[in-house]
């Protein structure tokens, strides 16, 4: 395991001290081999810059502009074509069919489609993680249950469920939008979820744990859910990228969040009608959301090759 | 041999305290699988009780039943598809069997621990050997993390591991087999339990570290004085250490004796085969004895003694009749004390 091996013809003690100190010294976690791991990998960079400036453009939009993304100047600048050499200035990508600027409308936008798929990313994990370990561990008549229940939930595909479920609710937010998308995408991890604990709880340790008397809710959360949460951590990753593009096809068909919010996927459904006049004002967004849900399945892809040692 | 005093001269209390109730006493105990295509009968009704500071080594094929009973004990068994259909398991003359599951749960570790054989897939990979170590200290007794990571430290140190508060911190993967091993022990003396359970201990290190793991183990076993069911195929490992042997086969002990009086005298045919296969350098060039054919299957064991298809004693009562433990007496009829043999035939085997 050391990766220095010692010279043959210097084969001191104190040599024999510092290579062992090399190599035994730091004890390496799965978390630090993937770290390891990750730090080498330009996907990884590169995502995850491109993943830092979406989230400091969502918590923090002034920073890249001071144009009011509401404000509409009908007169002035409808379907103004863009300036490309204003750089970070409200014309630089032109404007609408409102006469609102389209660089600030996609600034504002990143926070809407971030935390839409933020939050439907963690409530997925939680709910699809909760239910998958307890049909894995229990088996039997729980398994039985909550299986079933995955499998009805699968039949019904992500967007019609949620575009059913979004009808119910007059006034939509990034919220209700999550709620919607996280009740009907909680299933994959659910699977994975069961599949992992169903190995791990079979392993030797986990017998072991049991009889040197470790409760139920131990095993599970102590010993069994270190050694599951690498694969579901990149199932989440990779799907977090497709809620956005989710959240954005719903506000495209109607039905995701409505026009005081402003969000990528309200700017492509409005600038539809206009694409042949001004592709401009479909195309910013629409890249900008194409880059972030990029990023995050390239960081997905990353991750789940650090996390993974058959990969490497 | 010396380990036969060891109960006479023990500094500890808890040895007597209890006054003659075994520490762990398991009565007709029977254990069974519902498969698919039957019940498997793994555990036929056996007996066995241990004391303080004492050490029952049970030994026999794959298959015998001698793991289930010992998971059976520490309530570990798969329940279903295994089942208790009977017996009794008393420990300190409790029913362990009529235990609520917390009741149980708080006996496992800090009463009664066991020692796994792999101990490389019996330490979760993912946490440090601190954090497994220190566990026990705080289920049990509630203390806080770094008292319990202190109290690592020290176990690692019992047990010998060299550097201890250098390694508290690393990985069961970076350790070799035989310091596995002694982790998995330190995990299980942790609390200082009554009774240890270890189930085939060395069998998966090598020879040299065998000898330390179990001479260790023996000296933990009388500092603390605790009874010790020591579960084995390796008759050699019996012999240093174990103060009494049960032989089980099929689900049932087919024999009992002090360590040895088995080895001289054997009084079942199943034990004289196991010891006619032990290689002995006397006999280089020979063909090694073996006992002929293949374990029983569980969901269909011969009737009458279990071992008759496989025995060169068999008689027609042996196909008819299960024999039962019957106590071992000398030929003029003095008493063996602790002497039993489940065969029609011991007499012949024992002095013939």
């Amino acid at each position: 395991m050391p990766e220095k091996t010692l010279p043959h013809e210097t084969t001191t003690p104190e040599a024999v001290s510092t290579a062992l100190k090399s190599g035994a010294g730091k004890p390496r976690s799965l978390g630090q081999d993937a770290w390891r791991e990750l730090r080498g990998s330009w996907l990884f960079w590169a995502s995850g810059v491109l993943l830092i400036l979406f989230i400091v453009m969502a918590a923090f939009p002034s920073l890249f502009t001071d144009v009011d993304p509401r404000q509409a100047d009908l007169r002035g600048h409808y379907l103004a074509p863009p300036n490309w050499s204003h750089i970070f200035e409200g014309d630089w990508f032109g404007y609408n069919g409102q006469g609102q600027s389209v660089y600030a409308r996609t600034v504002h936008g990143a926070r809407a489609s971030i935390i839409v798929g933020v939050c439907v990313t963690l409530a997925v994990t939680v709910v699809g993680g909760f239910v998958g370990m307890l049909a894995g561990y229990f088996g039997g008549w729980v398994d039985a249950l909550l299986s079933r229940l995955t499998d009805i939930f699968f039949g019904i595909p992500l967007l019609l469920g949620a575009l059913t479920l979004l009808q119910a609710f007059t006034h939509r937010t990034a919220w209700t939008v999550s709620l919607g998308l996280a009740t009907f995408g909680w299933m994959q991890i659910a699977r994975v979820m069961r599949g992992a604990v169903i190995t791990q709880k079979q392993a030797d340790f986990v017998t072991a744990a049991r009889a040197l008397g470790a409760g139920t809710g131990r095993i599970l959360l102590r010993h069994i859910l270190p050694n599951v949460i690498g694969p579901v951590i990149v199932v989440a990753t990779i799907a977090l990228g497709g809620y956005i593009s989710t959240e954005a096809t719903l506000s495209y068909l109607g039905i995701g969040l409505q026009d005081p919010v402003v969000s990528w996927g309200v700017d492509i459904s409005a600038a539809q009608s206009q694409l042949r006049d001004a592709p401009h004002v479909l195309l910013v967004p629409a890249s900008f959301l194409s880059l972030t849900v990029l990023a995050f399945i390239l960081l997905g892809d990353a991750v789940r090759d650090a996390l993974d040692p058959k990969l490497r | 041999m010396t380990t036969m005093e060891k109960t006479a001269n023990v500094p500890e209390p808890r040895a007597t305290d209890d006054g003659g109730t075994p520490l762990l006493e398991v009565r007709d105990l029977h254990v069974e699988f519902h498969t698919r295509d039957g019940v498997a009968k793994a555990v036929n009704g056996v007996n066995y009780s241990v004391n303080a500071g004492e050490t029952l080594a049970v030994l026999g094929e794959s298959g015998s039943g001698k793991s289930v009973t010992a998971q059976a004990i520490m309530g570990i068994l798969d329940m279903p598809p295994g089942k208790i259909p009977q017996g009794e398991i008393l420990f300190r003359g409790q029913d362990m069997l009529k235990m609520s599951a917390e009741e149980r749960r708080k006996l496992r570790g800090s009463k009664i621990a066991m020692i796994f054989q792999d101990a490389l897939s019996s330490l979760n990979p993912v946490l440090s050997v601190g954090y497994q170590l220190g566990e026990m200290f705080r289920v049990h007794q509630g203390l806080s993390k770094k008292e319990a990571r202190a109290k690592a430290v020290e176990l690692m140190d019992r047990v010998r591991i060299p550097a201890a508060k250098e390694r508290v911190n690393d990985y069961p993967h970076q350790f070799s087999g035989g310091m596995r091993q002694r982790i998995m022990i330190a995990m299980a003396l942790a609390l200082e339990p009554d009774l240890i359970i270890a189930d085939e201990p060395t069998t998966a290190l090598d020879v040299t570290v065998q000898a330390q793991v179990m001479d260790l183990l023996a000296e933990l076993q009388r500092e603390y004085n605790m009874g010790l069911i020591l579960i084995t195929h390796d008759l050699g490992v019996v012999a240093d250490v174990a103060d009494k042997i049960a032989v089980m086969y099929a689900g049932r002990i087919v024999e009992t004796a002090p360590v040895g009086e088995l080895y001289k005298r054997p009084a079942h045919p199943y034990t004289r085969g196991l010891l006619d296969s032990i290689p002995r350098l006397d006999q280089k060039g020979q063909e090694l004895y073996a006992i002929k054919g293949l374990p029983p299957n569980l969901l269909n064991i011969p009737t009458g003694c279990a071992f008759n298809p496989r025995c060169p004693k068999a008689q027609d009562i042996c196909r008819t009749e299960t024999p039962a433990l019957a106590p071992v007496t000398e030929a003029d009829g003095s008493e063996l004390t602790g002497r039993g043999s489940a065969c029609h035939f011991w007499k012949e085997t024992i002095h013939g």
